[in-house]
C-alpha cells in the first residue's frame, strides 16, 4: 500500500540491504552446523514466508482474504505423494502437477466464489477447506486419517529427500522464498500488479475500464494457490507423512494469512517480517512450554490477531512506514484505506 | 425406512434445527446491525459450555438453574467484546474486521485448550435425563427440551426485536444507520445491545447443548459453520430467515447423517451454503 508505492524504483540502499539479508541467510547454515533444531526453524521459516507470499498475492494484492487457504498446501501435498506412491514418478514432477493440481482447483474455487463479495467469500474458503478436509479424512484411496507415507530412499536432489544431512531441504525452501519473492516483486511493478490493486480497491472501475476482475481475480488465485501446492510438495518430502491433520489443519490457513497480515498486507516484505517474528516464536514457545499439547503459540496467535486488526491493521510495515514518515514531515497518516463494504 | 424412524429422525432433526437456528440469530442479528461477521460466535458457544459444565460439576448445579446465569453472563461479555475490541475496527478495512473476530477465535480455542486441555467433557445426570418413549418412538429429553428451550428463546428475541421500542431502534439502525443517527437514535449503544443480545442467545444455546453434547476447545467450530449457512441461508442479517434456516439445517444434518458416513454427515450441509450463496445470495427470506 503506502510502502508498496514507494518501491517502485528500488533505492540503491534498499537493494544493498535485500543483497545483504540474502547472503546471510545463504551462509547462516554454516555456522549451524549440528544444530537441528535452529535449522529446522529456518527451514520452515522460509516456507512459512514463501507460503505468506502466496496468500498475499491474493489476500493482499487482488483484496480476496481467504482463511482457508491450507487447502492447496494440502491438496499438493496429496498430489505429490500420490504420484509418488501410485504412479512410481519422481517427487519432482510431482510437484508440478501439485501446482497443476492446486492452481486448477484454486480458478474451479475462484470461477464459482468470486462472485461472492467480502464476508460471503471468506466463510467460502472456509468451508471449502473444512469439507476438503473432512472427505479426505474419510477418502481410502489417499489413505483416510491414517494418511500415506512416503518411502525412504537414497538422499539427493534426484529424489528431493534428504535423510541425513537436512540442509539441502533449508536451501530448496531459501529458493522457494527468493523466487516467489521476485515474482511478487516484478508483479508490483506490471501491469497484473496495479489492475489487482484495482480490482481490490474498486472492482467497478475495473470493469468500467474494459478489463475483468474476474480474469484478474482467477490471474491471481492461481499463482496463490500453485504456489501452496508446491509448498506443499515441499513439506510432504520433508516430514515424509501426509495426513490431514498435519497438511490440512485449520491452523496452517491462520498461519499463513497471519504471518502476511502481521508483516503488512499487500507489502512484499510483509510476509519475510511476518514469517521471521511469528514463526520463532511459536517454535520457541513450543519448546519452552515443551509438550504440553496446550497450544501456547496459538494463544500468542490469537492475542496478536486481535491487536493487530483492531491497533494497526497495516501491521509491522505500516508501523515502521508511519515512523518514517513522522520524521520526514509529520504528514498526516496513510493507512490502508477502508473500503466500502 | 419405517415411519417411527422416518418420525424419529425428524423430530431430532427438529430438535438440533432449533439450536443450530438460536445460533445463527445471534449471528443474523450482529451482521444486521453491526455489519459485521462474528467469526467467534462458536467459541461463544464453547465458553457457555464449559461455564455450564464447570457449574455442575463444582458448584452441583444442574443447567437449567445456571442457563439464566450463563445468559446474563455472556451478555455482558458481547459488550466488552463489542466495546474493547471491535469498535476499534468498524469502519477500518475488511481484512481488519474479519481478522479482529477471527483472533478472538483463536484465542478463545487455545485458551480453552489451555486451561482445560484438549479433554472431552459431559455433564451426566442432569435433571433433564432419560427418554420418552411414545409407542415405539423414543425421544432423548435433553435434546426435546433443548428444542423447545431454544424456539422459546428465539421466541422471545423475536418479540424484543419486533415489538419493542428499542428493538424498533435495533431494527432502524439495520436498516439505515445514517437515517437511524438523525431520528436521535444512539447506534453504537445499538450496535452493543447487538453484541450483547446475541452473545444471550448463543449462552442459552451452549447451557441447552450442554446437557447432552460433550464440551471440547473446538466443539464452537462445528456448531459455528453450521450456523453460518443457517445465516446465508436465511439471507444474512434476516432473523426469521435464520430460524428457518436453521430449522432446515438441523433435519438436513440429521437425514445425512443417517444416509452418510457420520463424520461425512456435515458435508452436504457445507456444500448448500456454496449452492444457496450462488444460486441465491439473498437467502430464503433476505432483503432483496
Amino acid at each position: 500500500m503506502s510502502n508498496a508505492s514507494r518501491l517502485s524504483r528500488p533505492k540503491p540502499t534498499r537493494l544493498l540491504l535485500w543483497g545483504a539479508l540474502v547472503a546471510a541467510l545463504a551462509l547462516l547454515p554454516q555456522m549451524l552446523a549440528g544444530r537441528p533444531f535452529e535449522l529446522r526453524l529456518l527451514t520452515i521459516i522460509c516456507l512459512y514466508a514463501t507460503m505468506g507470499q502466496a496468500w498475499n498475492i491474493l489476500g493482499g494484492y487482488a483484496g480476496q482474504i481467504s482463511i482457508g487457504h491450507g487447502l492447496f498446501f494440502g491438496l499438493g501435498a496429496y498430489t505429490s505423494t500420490m504420484v509418488v506412491l501410485s504412479l512410481g514418478l519422481n517427487p519432482w514432477i510431482g510437484g508440478l502437477l501439485a501446482i497443476v493440481v492446486a492452481a486448477g482447483s484454486g480458478v474451479l474455487i475462484g470461477l464459482t466464489c468470486f462472485r461472492l463479495r467480502s464476508h460471503y467469500f471468506v466463510i467460502a474458503t472456509l468451508i471449502v477447506a473444512e469439507s476438503v478436509s473432512l472427505i479426505f479424512s474419510q477418502w481410502s484411496l489417499v489413505g483416510a486419517a491414517v494418511g500415506l507415507e512416503l518411502p525412504i530412499r537414497a538422499s539427493g536432489w534426484i529424489n528431493f529427500e534428504f535423510n541425513r544431512n537436512k540442509l539441502p531441504y533449508y536451501y530448496i525452501a531459501l529458493a522457494m522464498m527468493l523466487i516467489v519473492t521476485l515474482l511478487v516483486v516484478w508483479m508490483e511493478r506490471s501491469k497484473l500488479g496495479y489492475v489487482l490493486k484495482a480490482v481490490r480497491d474498486d472492482e467497478d472501475a475495473v470493469r468500467s475500464l474494459g478489463l475483468s476482475p474476474l480474469r484478474y481475480k482467477l490471474i491471481a488465485m492461481a499463482l496463490s494457490a500453485g504456489i501452496l501446492g508446491f509448498c506443499g510438495t515441499f513439506y510432504a518430502q520433508y516430514v515424509l507423512l501426509v495426513d490431514p491433520p498435519s497438511v490440512l489443519a485449520g491452523s496452517i490457513s491462520i498461519i499463513v494469512a497471519l504471518v502476511a497480515i502481521f508483516g503488512g498486507i499487500g507489502t512484499v516484505s510483509g510476509p519475510i517480517i511476518g514469517s521471521f517474528v511469528l514463526i520463532s516464536l511459536s517454535e520457541y514457545s513450543r519448546v519452552y512450554f515443551s509438550g504440553s499439547g496446550r497450544n501456547v503459540d496459538l494463544l500468542i496467535y490469537g492475542a496478536l490477531i486481535m491487536i493487530i486488526a483492531a491497533y494497526c491493521p497495516g501491521g509491522v510495515n505500516s508501523l515502521a512506514g508511519k515512523f518514517g514518515r513522522r520524521l520526514k514531515h509529520r504528514s498526516d497518516d496513510n493507512l490502508p484505506n477502508a473500503r466500502s463494504n | 425406512m419405517t415411519p417411527e424412524l422416518l418420525i424419529q429422525l425428524l423430530v431430532s432433526g427438529l430438535g438440533m434445527g432449533f439450536i443450530f437456528a438460536l445460533i445463527a440469530i445471534g449471528l443474523a442479528l450482529i451482521y444486521g446491525v453491526v455489519g459485521v461477521i462474528n467469526f467467534a460466535h462458536g467459541e461463544f458457544l464453547m465458553v457457555s459450555m464449559y461455564a455450564t459444565y464447570l457449574g455442575f460439576s463444582v458448584g452441583g448445579l444442574d443447567p437449567l438453574v445456571t442457563l439464566p446465569f450463563v445468559a446474563i453472563g455472556m451478555f455482558g461479555f458481547g459488550m466488552v467484546v463489542y466495546y474493547v475490541l471491535m469498535r476499534r475496527v468498524l469502519g477500518a478495512a475488511l481484512h481488519a474486521q474479519i481478522f479482529a473476530t477471527f483472533g478472538l477465535m483463536v484465542f478463545m480455542q487455545a485458551a480453552a485448550q489451555f486451561v482445560f486441555g484438549a479433554d472431552y467433557f459431559s455433564i451426566d445426570h442432569s435433571l433433564l435425563s432419560g427418554a420418552l418413549h411414545l409407542g415405539s418412538i423414543t425421544l432423548p429429553l435433553p435434546q426435546m427440551a433443548a428444542g423447545v428451550g431454544a424456539l422459546l428463546c428465539s421466541a422471545a428475541l423475536y418479540v424484543f426485536v419486533f415489538r419493542t421500542g428499542p428493538g424498533r431502534a435495533l431494527r432502524a439502525v439495520s436498516q439505515d444507520r445514517v437515517a437511524a443517527l438523525t431520528m436521535g437514535i444512539d447506534a453504537d449503544r445499538m450496535n452493543a445491545l447487538a453484541w450483547g443480545l446475541a452473545s444471550a442467545c448463543v449462552g442459552v444455546a451452549g447451557s441447552l447443548l450442554s446437557n447432552f453434547y460433550y464440551v471440547f476447545p473446538r466443539v464452537g467450530a462445528i456448531f459455528v459453520l453450521v450456523a453460518y449457512v443457517a445465516v446465508a441461508l436465511g439471507g444474512f442479517g434476516s432473523i426469521s430467515g435464520a430460524l428457518l434456516a436453521g430449522v432446515i439445517m438441523g433435519i438436513l444434518q440429521v437425514l445425512s447423517g443417517f444416509f452418510l458416513e457420520s463424520s461425512l454427515k456435515l458435508v452436504p450441509v457445507y456444500l448448500l451454503y456454496l449452492v444457496v450463496v450462488l444460486i441465491r445470495p439473498k437467502g430464503l427470506l433476505g432483503r432483496q
